[in-house]
């Protein structure tokens, strides 16, 4: 094979992946080229083959997973068809990957300018003095402070711990460097940072990037080109500005459509699942749930075609364009309801003791949420936001006494339910049930699905018989849209989309008047997120429920809530008006969180400072803030109102 | 009317009983649902637990017959109340005859015909010489000794003829069986049985019955005329000590197991849900218990056993009933020292549990404690407490021969692998070496810890989440 311009060059994969029924195909004629100094992004679904791909051109496919043909370029290096000492000697040298989880990456004993220096070693043969200047150097490069090559990687943040990695990945000095969702379990602010940082390197260096992400919004601020899978095929490669404007296959059109920071419509969701591993074709992959599916499409598989310079489409009907849509009316919005107060929480705070020594004395407290009063109104939406750890899951669980609170006042419909012994309890908490994150981990994996929908009902309505509960059971099932025979079954029968389904019924079978929704479509694809936000506000429209939905996402924010509350380290610091405070916020740490978020570009977001030590006195965010004073260091700013039902916590805020 | 004999039932007989009805409702439990049955799908694949299945079954059968326990009617004149026999006998003890009663004078070598000691012998004209007797039973019927290893080798193949007749039988059962299921010919599912993948697992099964059954066979032909693995000090025969031990070491592995259990399961389970001073309490006492050497535990307790036996005769009868007692007592105290490792286990994978949102769900809806604990923890550690009891169980079979070797396990009268090595020890500077009983017992205790670790292995890559797909 001919040399070529791309540095990195794949042709025709082929991964097989062992399944009960034999092995059968997960990636399916694959061709990528990645040229020097090109960010490539991989963007689909979960289970579109990303990973694998990943792995595949690393050749660290685990076991169960073959790859069966296809050849990768390096330069003039093929790598399918290198002796596996070489190969090892390649991977964190000339073609290095970095993963979603940096914590399983590092060694958890060894000190961090240490596992540099060893990657330095391995790939550069540096050692001594000329290995700690290099040591220093990438340090820096990666924007970590030399003392933080003192630490060890439990004593860093999530984000540090990615820069540590990034630059072990860099001692190799690689011509390529795959990231597999390398921000995926980061805050949006740290997400930027490190995508910033990706950027830079990349440019810097001339290096060859191939970012997988399945998140379109991420790879507008990133790509140069991207391409799009869809069931282990590319269906759709562009430039980055060709996609954006202009993508032509139906699926690319329906992911952007299901992406909250696209328009201003409800969110649209792509009807069904994407198919399974060994899933018979004869036509378009897609077809079943393509809005534009022709007779053509069933019979026929559609192969890649060129609409445009570099821009390839797997359509029948890639040479038309779609019709621009309509969005539909705007939304986030029912600003004019006024219902009455449903739920009042009143200074609320949940303290941990810190436990040190033999005798596990109490040495401290963490204050994981601090002073919160929030209210929401029958049939509303409020939306809480805040970073990871800034005690949003513990509000929820304190609201719920789930946690017992150490302050504050929780109210529901008038009743305050800190002071109700444990049966009265029992009897309030059917007005106000929760949803959680992890569809995988909010499910008893030992009980049928109709079993984990009658519990509530058993527990709190002892009356009804038990055909009355199958009846009802059956009516749930209904109303969050899945089959009356998922009652039988296990949950390990159902997808993630469809699991967050069997939760919201559990939580409805008690008819609550509120739910808790704790980041309840954060591990869903976002095609999903929008079946189930859809479904959500169904049942809002027709129970009339009010929700209280926690989220770290704030496109999604702007598209269903009525008002904002956006919490850091366990206080509130800005609320009001979803409209009003995006259209012009307040507080340092709103403005952050908004321009961080992916979809506008890397250049607009500002570089917070890092986390400092903590502050005792005195403003929490001053730490972190750009425009700090005096004054902000001595006392705490309190929550003061600025029009229009909008309070913020900042001495700089200042009356309007 | 009045039976021929008199059940009597020991109390690790009980025991045993009731601890196979509750591992029948287990097994029912499990066919009955699918997601509990999947993991055992994977060990019903593997080669070599289904072997080790057929190995611990026979062990099994053989501990169970064993535990069927009577006294025999002594015959009495018509119309005088029935009398029976001090001796307690088991249905094994019943089935094996021969074995049993055959007893030599003392020590004599696998399949010899005479004596392995010297006496003194009066010759038929009336001299007095020093002389390997001839054997009372091993080889009696031979009248010329040297022929015998061709009797031997004839015995034994005819048992092993009717042996495979047997495990025909079986391979014919398991075809019908897979015929019908399958609503297949005949023929054609006893080809996939031989040469199917997806039937490795039963296959494997197969194949260790029929040498089970083939060698079952070669014995059973010999023993009534051989010592198959020669005698004992006292004449008795070796293969029959060595089966009679088998009950020995499953009920020392399994009746520990009752105690275990409820201990481990309610303290590790309660320290990891309520967490907070019950927490506390329980992990001080386990650690107290875990600081106090074992065995210094276990010679009190055998010893307080044996006190309160010579001091109240008048509640156990018979001699089966005392080194029974001590049986169950050994038990006990193994299972209260032995509970602390899983109730660790238990209360770290409980800690766990009780965070995750499917119990946090059933709390938000005041679903009380006692429910949570039945419906969602327990449930969810049950792999765990299977995998480690079966890791157990061998564990506790090589203590026995252990605490019995050092005089603090079992009874010295029952027949254990332990007494039967402890007995063997002094033998061994013999010149030549009485090697026998030392290797019998070995030989009975490998395979059967070997059979339990291959079973336990396959038992835990069946449920370790770890042997899934990775994510
Ligand atoms: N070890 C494995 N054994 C069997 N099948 C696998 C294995 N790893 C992945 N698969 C299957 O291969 C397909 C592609 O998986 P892959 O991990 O590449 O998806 P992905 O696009 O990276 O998804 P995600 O966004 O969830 O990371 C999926 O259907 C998955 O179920
Ligand atoms: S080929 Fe047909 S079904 Fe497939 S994406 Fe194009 S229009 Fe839809
Ligand atoms: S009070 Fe001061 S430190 Fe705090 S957010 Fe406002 S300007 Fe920043
Ligand atoms: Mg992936």
């Amino acid at each position: 094979m001919k040399r070529d311009a791309g540095l990195l060059r794949v042709q025709g994969l082929r991964i097989e992946v062992a399944t009960a029924a034999g092995w059968h195909a997960a990636i399916d004629d694959l061709a990528l080229v990645i040229g020097p100094g090109e960010c490539l992004v991989l963007c689909g679904e979960s289970g579109s083959g990303k990973s694998l791909t990943a792995l595949a051109l690393m050749r660290l496919l685990p076991e169960g997973v073959r790859q069966t043909a296809g050849t990768v370029w390096l330069g003039d290096t093929e790598l399918t068809a290198l002796p596996e000492a070489a190969m090892r000697r390649l991977r964190g040298g000339r073609l290095a990957m970095i993963f979603q989880e940096p914590m399983v990456s590092l060694n958890p004993v060894m000190r961090i300018d240490r596992q540099i220096a060893e990657a330095l070693r391995a790939h550069r043969g540096l050692a001594g003095r000329a290995a700690a200047a290099e040591v220093a150097r990438l340090l820096d490069a990666v924007g970590l402070k030399p003392e933080h090559g003192l630490s060890y990687p439990f004593q860093l943040s999530g984000g540090q711990r990615q820069r540590t990695l990034i630059a072990m990945m860099l001692a190799g000095e690689p011509e390529v460097l795959i990231a597999d969702e390398p921000t995926t379990a980061l805050d949006v602010t740290v997400q930027a940072q490190i995508l910033r940082l990706l950027k830079r390197l990349q440019r810097e260096r001339g290096m060859g990037l191939l970012l997988i992400t399945h998140d379109l919004d991420l790879a507008h601020d990133v790509a140069d080109r991207v391409v799009v899978m869809y069931a282990g095929q590319i269906v759709e490669e562009a430039p980055r500005d060709a996609l954006y404007t202009d993508a032509r296959h139906p699926y690319t059109q329906a992911l952007m459509r299901a992406m909250p920071a696209h328009g201003q419509g409800p969110l649209q969701a792509i009807p069904g699942a994407p198919p399974a591993v060994g899933a018979a074709f004869t036509g378009c992959r897609f077809a079943d749930r393509c809005e534009r599916v022709q007779p053509r499409c069933v019979q026929e598989a559609p192969a890649l075609s060129t609409v445009s310079e570099g821009h390839r489409v797997r359509c029948h009907l890639a040479g038309q364009p779609a019709a621009a849509r309509t969005h539909g009316p705007a939304q986030g919005g029912r600003e004019q309801w006024e219902g009455p107060v449903l739920l009042q929480v009143e200074g609320l705070a949940v303290r941990f003791p810190i436990r040190r020594g033999l005798l596990r004395r109490t040495v401290g407290w963490v204050r994981a949420v601090d002073g919160v009063s929030l209210t929401v109104d029958r049939a509303e939406t409020l939306a809480l936001v805040g970073e990871s750890g800034c005690g949003k899951t513990t509000l929820a669980r304190a609201i719920l006494r789930l946690i017992e609170p150490s302050a504050g006042r929780v109210l529901l419909n008038g009743v305050d339910l800190t002071r109700l012994s444990s049966s009265a309890l029992r009897r309030a908490r059917a007005d106000m049930q929760i949803v959680f994150q992890d569809p995988y981990g909010s499910l008893n994996p030992r009980l049928r699905v109709s079993e984990i929908i009658a519990e509530g009902i058993a527990a709190l309505r002892p009356e009804l018989g038990r055909q009355a509960r199958q009846r009802r059971v059956g009516e749930l099932l209904e109303q969050v849209g899945l089959p009356q025979d998922a009652a039988a079954r296990y949950p390990h029968a159902f997808s993630g989309g469809q699991r967050q389904r069997i939760a919201i019924a559990r939580a409805l079978a008690v008819e609550p008047k509120l739910l808790i929704l704790d980041e309840p479509t954060s591990a869903l694809d976002v095609s999903v997120q929008a079946q189930i936000l859809g479904l959500l506000e169904a049942l809002q429209a027709r129970h009339g429920l009010a929700y209280l939905f926690i989220t770290h996402n704030l496109p999604l924010v702007a598209r269903i809530a009525r008002r904002v509350l956006v919490m850091y380290r366990g206080r509130v610091v800005e609320a009001g008006p979803t409209r009003q405070l995006f259209a012009q916020p307040l507080h340092p740490y709103t403005r952050l969180l908004l321009a961080s978020a992916p979809g506008q570009g890397l250049a607009a977001a500002v570089e917070p400072a890092e986390h400092g030590p903590d502050v005792t006195a005195g403003c929490a965010y001053a730490a972190r803030c750009a425009l700090a004073e005096v004054r902000c260091r001595r006392s705490e700013p309190p929550l003061a109102a600025h029009g229009e039902g909008r309070v913020v916590a900042c001495w700089l805020a200042g009356p309007r | 009317m009045t039976l021929p004999f008199q059940p009597v039932i020991l109390w690790s007989d009980a025991l045993l009983l009731m601890l196979l009805a509750a591992v029948a409702a287990f097994v029912l439990h499990t066919l009955r649902h699918e997601h509990l049955r999947a993991p055992w799908r994977a060990v019903w694949d593997s080669r070599l637990g289904m072997a080790a299945a057929v190995v611990l079954a026979a062990y099994g059968l053989i501990g169970l017959l064993d535990s069927l326990h009577f006294r025999a009617r002594l015959p009495a004149a018509a119309g005088e109340p029935p009398q029976y026999a001090a001796e307690v006998l088991s249905l094994f003890d019943h089935l094996v005859g021969p074995l049993r009663t055959q007893v030599e004078e003392s020590y004599s070598a696998p399949f010899a015909t005479h004596l392995f000691v010297k006496k003194t012998l009066v010759t038929a004209d009336g001299r007095v010489v020093r002389d390997y007797p001839r054997l009372k039973y091993g080889g009696a019927h031979l009248p010329d000794p040297q022929g015998r290893w061709a009797d031997v080798a004839a015995r034994g193949i005819e048992g092993a003829g009717l042996g495979s007749l047997l495990a025909a039988g079986a391979w014919g059962l398991a075809a019908l069986g897979l015929a019908v299921h399958r609503r297949q010919p005949l023929a054609t599912a006893l080809a996939a049985l031989a040469r199917e993948r997806t039937l490795k697992g039963p296959r494997a099964a197969l194949l260790t019955l029929t040498l089970l059954v083939l060698l079952t066979g070669a014995v059973a032909a010999l023993a009534p005329h051989y010592h198959v693995l020669g005698t004992d000090k006292v004449g008795q025969d070796v293969l029959y000590l060595a089966l009679k031990s088998i009950r020995t070491g499953l009920l020392i592995g399994t009746l520990t197991t009752l105690v275990v259990l409820p201990l481990a399961l309610t303290l590790g389970v309660a320290a990891g849900y309520f967490g907070g001073w019950v927490d506390d309490v329980i992990q001080y006492l386990y650690t107290t218990i875990n600081s106090i050497p074992g065995v210094l535990l276990i010679a009190a307790a055998v010893l307080v056993a044996q006190v309160h036996i010579e001091t109240n005769p008048q509640l156990y009868d018979t001699a089966a009933a005392r080194s029974d007692l001590r049986l169950v007592f050994l038990c006990l105290i193994l299972g209260l020292t032995g509970w602390v490792g899983l109730a660790r286990l238990l209360r770290g994978e409980t800690l766990k549990l009780r965070e995750l949102e499917y119990v946090q769900a059933a709390r938000a809806f005041g679903v009380t404690h006692a429910r949570i604990l039945v419906r969602h923890v327990l449930p969810n550690v049950a792999h765990l407490v299977l995998i480690t009891l079966v890791l157990d169980f061998s564990g506790l079979v090589l203590a026995e021969a252990v605490l019995s070797y050092v005089g603090v396990g079992v009874d010295p009268v029952m027949p254990s692998w332990g007494n039967m090595i402890n007995g063997a020890r002094l033998e061994l500077a013999r010149e030549p070496v009485v090697w026998w009983q030392l290797a019998a017992a070995f030989l009975f205790m490998f395979v059967l810890v070997l059979a339990a670790n291959l079973f336990a292995d396959s038992v835990r890559a069946a449920f370790d989440p770890r042997s899934g797909r990775i994510a």
